[in-house]
């Protein structure tokens, strides 16, 4: 018996939109249990990346694998059951209610005429409770504030129940309850067998989290790889575009602005 | 220390809530036809009714079964098919403040249709000019829109509006360079006009083929209403999705355009108006905007043949004053 295909496996990859490249030449693969934050300075390109990787923006070159699979091999509704896409900057045009807004994740995994059931509500619920919004379940979207709206687009993933989860910046709009909250809630996720990729903005709370590191450092280049390898101020400097410092706060490695 | 009880609750009395609308405005809608079918310079009671429908051949019989029905049924479809246009209309560009024109459907209508009256050609001429003219407004502001693929609401939007002002600006051209007799007859088209209409059956065909192929699409729709990208990260076909929308709306629009004109105000608050109601789930949303479409419009063109009888209001005057005061007081409330 060989090993279970990787829930998501790149090979030679090349992302470009307009006219930043985000990676070339991308080898990368995200295990069950993976945590890897991905790091880089602002327009390099990490929403690109990930919306390559989720199947929503065609690569240049190389090709995308979920579980051992290409993706233009996937049925669209089989691919939405198995990983899941946060956007960045979740929006509301219509007035909606925070579980109608949840239930949306239910969709790939309803046939075209069912109605989400009642363990479909009780997905979204838990979803809900799981970013401590019990109870908004009646409260219109468009009237949340900005970090409640984004814990409703991660209580959605949630619902969607899938097992790779891209999340392009998923602690934006949030408190440090929240941030923590979340990122606590995909560990949780990633030890039971997920695998997550996500982009954040916020170095250290992405270092205490992950347990492998994405950087891209423009034009193409980056580098991935184990904590150990990369959380060291020299590559995060190049990642991050200003020079770091590390400190060694009880007994873990704090990296600040020099 | 959620229990799911208050949850279950409230999703069960959503969609009570739901039902209930949806059998009320059949309901509605019945009232309203037998309304439109007893009223007029020759009163009908519902025995009259009831005789003509089962093909009584009295005086008033004749004038309910020849004259009234066909107009009713019309306008019912046509206010049907301009709310669920409406509805789709406001989903595919993501904005609620869409209506079934605003991609310049009705403009392109309008154009051919004057043309056609200018030209003196008879009712049918008239009438197949406003579908082609539709038609092509609609294959204009594809074409233009699609460019090299980049498919955004904003986009579409942008193309859609400023079609609608060129044809905006043809029609007043027309009507400056129109003689005096024919002025009247293109100002009525314009505002919206059942009383030429002849056949009811193309609109409600039309209805029924719009549901039919929209409410299998419907949880989609409510993907798409939340983001392209979300709904296609969930699995949705947005590309052909968008596509068949935009098809299906602008054909029901012109279908509605030629009936009874351009009859503004249906398409856009009617969806707006449920969706205070009943919530932005486009499962409800849908059927319940063909139906209080159609209830509005036959109310409206009720009133417009009675309320000065023997004079004729444009209906689509009508529409907007019956709608704008309701609009407002359901806005003033507040959101639910």
């Amino acid at each position: 018996m060989s090993a279970p295909a990787p829930l998501l496996e790149t090979r030679n990859l090349e992302v470009q939109i307009g006219r930043t490249i985000a990676v070339r030449g991308f080898d990368f693969r995200v295990a069950a249990g993976d945590r890897v934050a991905v790091l880089g300075c602002n327009g390099v390109g990490k929403s690109t990346l990930l919306a390559a990787l989720a199947g929503l923006l065609p690569a240049q070159n190389g090709a995308v694998l979920c579980s051992g699979r290409v993706l233009s091999d996937w049925p669209a509704q089989a691919l939405a059951c198995h990983r899941g896409w946060l956007a960045q900057n979740p929006d509301d045009p219509f007035a909606a209610s925070v579980l109608e807004a949840v239930l949306v994740g239910r969709h790939p995994w309803l046939g075209r005429f069912a109605w989400e059931g009642a363990e479909d509500r009780a997905l979204a619920s838990a979803a809900l409770q799981a970013m401590g919004l019990a109870g908004f379940e009646v409260r219109n979207v468009q009237t949340l504030s900005g970090g409640e709206r984004q814990r409703v687009a991660i209580a959605a993933l949630l619902a969607q129940s899938p097992q790779l989860y891209l999340l392009d910046e998923p602690l934006s709009h949030l408190d440090l309850a929240s941030q923590i909250r979340v990122l606590e809630h995909f560990q949780g996720l990633a030890e039971t067998g997920a695998g997550v990729v996500l982009v954040a903005h916020d170095l250290n709370l992405a270092l205490r989290w992950a347990n492998r590191l994405l950087l891209l450092y423009g034009n193409g280049e980056w580098a991935a790889g184990p904590l150990s390898d990369l959380a060291h101020a020299e590559p995060l400097t190049r990642a991050l575009g200003h020079p770091l410092r590390q400190i060694v706060s009880a007994g873990s490695p704090i990296f600040v602005p020099a | 220390m959620s229990d799911s009880l208050p949850l279950e609750l409230s999703a069960t009395m959503q969609r009570r809530r739901a039902a209930w609308v949806l059998v009320s405005l059949a309901l509605l809608a019945l009232l309203a036809l037998v309304w439109a079918l007893g009223s007029g310079e020759m009163a009908a009671g519902p025995a009259d009714i009831l005789a003509a429908l089962s093909g009584g051949d009295s005086m008033a019989a004749t004038v309910v079964r020849e004259l009234r029905l066909p107009r009713a049924l019309a306008a019912f479809a046509c206010g049907g098919l301009l709310a669920l246009a409406g509805a789709l209309m406001q989903v595919l560009l993501r904005n609620p403040l869409a209506d079934p024109y605003v991609l310049g459907v009705s403009g392109g209508a309008s154009v051919a249709a004057l043309c056609a009256m200018l030209l003196g050609l008879g009712a049918l001429w008239i009438d197949a000019a406003a579908f082609l003219g539709a038609l092509a407004a609609m294959g204009c502001v594809f074409g233009l829109a699609r460019g090299e693929g980049s498919w955004t609401p904003t986009r579409l939007l942008l193309t859609g509006v400023v079609v609608a002002a060129g044809c905006g600006a043809v029609v007043s051209l027309l009507l400056t360079l129109a003689p005096d007799r024919t002025l009247r007859s293109m100002l009525f088209w314009l505002m919206g006009d059942a009383g030429a209409v002849t056949q009811p059956w193309p609109a409600l065909i039309g209805l029924a083929l719009g549901l039919a192929l929209s409410l299998p699409a419907a949880r989609e729709l409510n993907l798409l209403a939340r983001g392209e990208r979300v709904a296609r990260a969930l699995g949705v076909a947005t590309l052909r999705l968008r596509f068949g929308v935009f098809l299906v709306a602008s054909l029901l629009t012109a279908l509605a355009v030629t009936t009874v004109g351009a009859v503004g105000f249906v398409g856009l608050v009617v969806p707006h108006l449920l969706r205070l109601a009943l919530g932005n789930d486009q499962r409800v949303l849908l059927p319940g905007s063909a139906l209080a479409g159609g209830c509005l419009l036959l109310m409206a063109d009720t009133l417009a043949r009675t309320v000065v009888a023997p004079i004729q209001l444009p209906v689509g005057v009508l529409t907007a004053l019956l709608g704008v005061p309701v609009f407002l007081w359901l806005l003033s409330r507040g959101p639910r």
